[in-house]
């Protein structure tokens, strides 16, 4: 006997498979990272395909008060001035030694009015503070009062084309990440040059770091140096981390 | 028997979706506990609360990488004036982390367990698979046949397969327990260590009691279904593998 389906399966597999992909396509149709043809970052690209289009992109981190302030580890490079280590950068040395007075952070690419912005021209801009919670990769958090610019009043000041996409981060001690416009552009990501009510000590980026706050915290960039602004994805190849991670 | 299945003499086979989740859920979970794993072995120390690292108290630890107590950290100093401040420290060891590839495998393995577990939650709403083969009716549900299942349980008296979704009360709490407890939980956990989905969703912070809390009940839930798979393989040993594999993949 013929069953009187209501719908057949093969039509609830085709309305879920587009209804799926009508989802992802609004993300799809924005410049996404390349995968490499790597099964694991194809994962991390969806990641990021849905978090930006299920989550509400300006929700806030959870701020804490001052009383939950932790202590706090340095990891990854801290200190650029470290002559027998490979991130050892004499250009970082001399600001340092200098008290960073002539330190400044260039923003380039695609801004109307590319320039350096001195530390005590960051402090002069609006700023705003924050206490967050860092959370590392490796499983551990920590909660710190940040103060800063935030990287959009910047990127405004620098006026930023409306064909920018990715805003890469370049340190001292080699190291690049880049995020999209809508990290940012969003409010608690900001330029750190204070931290716990002090200058931002060494181990942490001196003198001036990212804060991502709805990211990992190896996207939020110690040691500054210079930010370009591009419609492009910056490749540097699979690092075999992924790009994107707000998870 | 002393066990209380009341099985009925036409047997019905598991169903096609049943089969594939079940499979697809398998090879996650293998993935998902051992890149697990692999991040305890990165840092192998559990905490409570919102905030958790080498510089603070540990709730426990755990002696499974060159991580454990490594104890390379310099240049300590506090961040405020006054008497037991929270200070900062520099890492000196170099720590084992293979979390490049660990994480993305961790969260595409994630990925089909939830996309799967949905379907499956639809389906077996839908089709009233949980509704028939899984929730046990109230004469079922007794304390004294709860009793005889687990006394015959433990003595290893366990019905042979009948290849089909007919279980007996223990298997049946265990499979509800599973799929409508430990498996939503260790999903919501994992989601209560992501900053970008408790941005957006801050009561998962309040419901688990912050984001190391989340992370040592994500670790003790999968504990729990690490055992489950332990006793389930057991089971399936116990009341004839064979035809229990067939019967959950191309038998009838």
């Amino acid at each position: 006997m013929k069953k009187n389906y209501l719908f057949t399966r093969r039509q609830i597999i085709l309305t879920g498979l587009s209804g799926i992909g009508g989802l992802l396509l609004p993300g799809c149709s924005k410049k996404l990272p390349p995968t490499y043809g790597n099964i694991l970052r194809m994962g991390d690209v969806l990641t990021y395909v849905v978090h930006r289009t299920l989550l509400p992109g300006q929700s806030m981190a959870r701020e804490y008060q001052h009383s939950d302030i932790s202590s706090f580890p340095a990891t990854g490079t801290t200190n650029p001035a470290d002559e027998t280590s490979k991130y050892y950068s004499e250009a970082w040395g001399k600001f340092h030694h200098g008290e960073f007075a002539n330190w400044g952070l260039s923003i380039e690419g695609l801004v109307a009015r590319p320039g350096s912005y001195s530390l005590a021209t960051l402090q002069s801009f609006p700023n705003r503070t924050q206490i967050t919670r860092h959370t590392c990769e490796e499983g551990w958090t920590a909660i710190a009062e940040w103060t800063g610019v935030p990287l959009g009043y910047v990127l405004q000041q620098a006026g930023i084309q409306p064909n920018a996409r990715f805003v890469n981060c370049y340190a001292y001690d080699d190291y690049m990440e880049s995020i999209d416009m809508l990290d940012a552009f969003h409010p608690q990501t900001i330029l750190a040059y204070g931290m716990n009510g002090r200058n931002l000590p060494v181990q942490h980026g001196a003198p001036v770091r990212l804060r991502v706050e709805k990211q990992i915290g190896y996207k939020s960039v110690k040691y500054l140096k210079r930010i370009v602004v591009t419609d492009e994805f910056v490749d540097v190849g699979d690092t075999g981390w992924s790009w994107y991670n707000g998870i | 028997m002393s066990s209380p299945n009341n099985q009925s003499t036409a047997t019905t086979p598991h169903k096609r979706w049943v089969k594939g989740s079940h499979w697809i859920i398998t090879l996650s979970f293998l993935a998902l506990a051992f890149t697990g794993f692999e991040m305890i072995m990165v840092h192998p120390r559990f905490y409570w609360g919102e905030v958790g690292n080498d510089l603070t108290p540990a709730l426990f630890e755990l002696p499974v990488s060159r991580n454990y107590k490594h104890g390379g950290w310099e240049n300590s100093s506090p961040f405020f004036a006054q008497q037991g401040s929270p200070i900062t420290a520099s890492r000196t060891y170099d720590i084992f982390n293979q979390n490049g590839w660990g994480r993305s495998l961790h969260f595409l393995a994630g990925w089909f367990l939830v996309v799967t577990g949905l379907v499956y939650l639809l389906a077996g709403l839908f089709t009233g698979h949980f509704r028939r083969n899984l929730w046990p009716g109230s004469k079922e549900f007794t304390l004294q046949n709860f009793r005889l299942d687990l006394a015959s349980h433990l003595r290893m008296q366990i019905p042979p397969a009948a290849n089909g979704p007919h279980y007996g009360l223990l298997q049946k709490s265990t499979y509800l327990a599973v799929i409508f407890f430990l498996l939503p939980l260790i999903t919501l956990t994992g989601m209560t260590m992501s900053p970008a989905i408790t941005a957006a969703y801050p009561f998962l912070l309040k419901i688990f009691f912050g984001a190391q809390s989340a992370r040592t009940i994500h670790f003790f839930a999968s504990i729990a279904l690490e055992g489950f798979l332990i006793v389930h393989v057991l089971m399936v040993i116990k009341s004839g593998f064979k035809q229990q594999i067939l019967s959950m993949t191309w038998g009838k």
